[in-house]
């Protein structure tokens, strides 16, 4: 749910429960896309990482 | 036949060996889909609830491995965020079985809800009210977590690790597992302790319910506890078990004696907390709701004061001595018996704080409410199990799960 649902109350449950989800999502969703742009990245300056 | 996905150096059966077991492992998964579908196409009437026991079996089992994958998150966290390094060496194990059993969770809940198609209600209109609405959030982001951590073991394939945008990828991936693990013990903590909320809460059942700390009853501390206790003694206990089919070493001593050490000491500490709790509620909490302890265990066929002594002796006071003193903890059969005996525990424990608050009558003309699951039911709960074995046995075919396995089985050409 989001603060612009019609559901959506500016109350403690709400923004605790809501909040920890949010950054929970916000975590993994970031990490993952930093992983996928810096491989290709890296890959663009041709560093396939096989030397490790 | 798939030698060119075997990874190199390491000796597996032949393929029509490992096709042979999947094929009997995966007879028994589709006896587990086909009870599934049955709950989906015709049903919650295809289980043994009803209006006054509302938790199928399949809730047990949900509770029991959510417990025993603990070790994914108990494991990261002391690999990536403590620094335990010797835990690199079967931190890949640990989360595969968490990912086999966060997804079993998620597959369980799935047939729970009766209707899954409306599964994203939960984060939709959610009851920010409810403790299962909090477990619903951590248990899906953890799974996440997991996928995520999973990922590159996967991309380590002989195959795909060719591919440079993979092998990239699962080396980038492993340079910030830390954050990953950090929000993955950040959420386990929570929908773990949270699971053990639900019981405490129950103020009408006084067989569950415990004093709170703030909003948190005590259930809530003691179920993430025990969950990092007994979680590594599983994967503990399944690395023995796939040792012992394998026929190989496949994790050094020293890793499974650290691993073992920690758990016991977390497993003492829990078993504490877990006497005082249970004295304080015998002897004030269940009293002031007008019970005695002793009512909780008699006149019914099965729940005797038994089950509460293996619980917290044979189950846990025990395996917690065995694992904590150094001589006990490397005797191999008291090391492998503590370990069975902490995820005994651990499953007992699920079981009173699921079944046993259902069967206990609350009202003085009310009778144990004892109860014999469908036969869909138990299908439904052997069906993660298959699918556990079978992952199992294709993730240790085709990924390099155990960095040691090549050291201690050196294969002569």
């Amino acid at each position: 749910m989001l603060p612009f649902s019609f559901e959506w109350v500016w109350d403690m449950g709400h923004v605790v429960f809501h909040g920890g989800l949010w950054y929970a999502l916000s975590v993994i969703g970031l990490g993952m896309t930093y992983c996928i742009i810096k491989t290709v990245l890296d890959l663009k300056k041709g560093d396939a990482g096989h030397h490790h | 036949m798939d030698s060119a996905l075997i990874p190199k150096g390491v000796k597996r059966c032949p393929t029509w060996q490992f096709l042979l077991w999947i094929g009997i492992v995966g007879a028994v998964l589709l006896w587990g889909v086909y009870a599934m579908l049955l709950c989906w196409i015709k049903g919650l009437n295809q289980t043994n609830m009803n209006d006054y026991y509302g938790f199928a079996l399949w809730i047990w089992a949900d509770l029991a491995v959510i417990a025993l994958g603990g070790g994914a998150f108990f494991t990261g966290f002391l690999r990536y965020v403590v620094g335990k390094d010797e835990l690199k060496n079967i931190i890949n194990y640990a989360v595969l079985i968490g990912f086999i059993c966060y997804s079993s969770a998620l597959l369980i809940l799935a047939i729970d809800v009766g209707q899954p198609l409306r599964s994203w209600y939960i984060f939709w209109h959610a009851n920010v009210h409810s403790m299962l609405t909090e477990v619903a959030f951590c248990l899906s982001c953890y799974f996440g977590v997991l996928c995520i951590e999973y990922i590159p073991l996967v991309l380590e394939n002989r195959q795909l690790d060719r591919v440079p945008f993979f092998h990239r990828l699962g080396h980038n991936m492993h340079e910030i597992m830390a954050i990953f693990a950090a929000t993955g013990a950040f959420l386990s903590f929570f929908h773990q302790g949270s699971l053990g909320g639900v019981a405490g809460v129950m103020f009408g059942r006084p067989f569950a319910f415990r004093e709170h700390l703030l909003v948190w009853p005590y259930t809530f501390f003691l179920f993430t506890w025990s969950a990092a206790a007994c979680g590594p003694c599983f994967t503990l206990l399944i690395t023995h078990i796939t040792e012992a089919i394998t026929g190989k070493r496949l994790v050094k001593d020293n890793v499974k004696d650290l691993l073992g050490k920690i758990s016991g000491w977390m497993l003492g500490t829990y078993i504490i907390a877990k006497i005082i709790d249970t004295w304080y509620w015998a002897a004030v909490t269940a009293p002031s709701k007008g019970f005695t302890l002793m009512e909780f265990y008699s006149d019914n066929a099965f729940y005797g004061i038994w089950i509460l002594v293996t619980e917290i002796v044979i189950c846990g006071v025990l395996p917690a001595v065995i694992l904590m003193i150094g001589p006990l903890r490397r005797n191999r059969p008291l090391f492998l018996s503590a370990i069975i005996l902490a995820c005994i525990g651990v499953c007992l424990n699920r079981w009173v704080m699921v079944l046993q608050i259902m069967a206990a009558p609350v009202m003085p003309f009310d009778n144990w409410a004892l109860y014999l699951p469908s036969w869909q039911e138990v299908a439904t709960t052997i069906l993660p199990v298959a699918y556990g074995i079978i992952l199992i046995m294709i993730s240790y075919r085709y990924m390099p799960v155990f960095p040691q396995e090549q050291e201690l089985n050196p294969v002569v050409e």
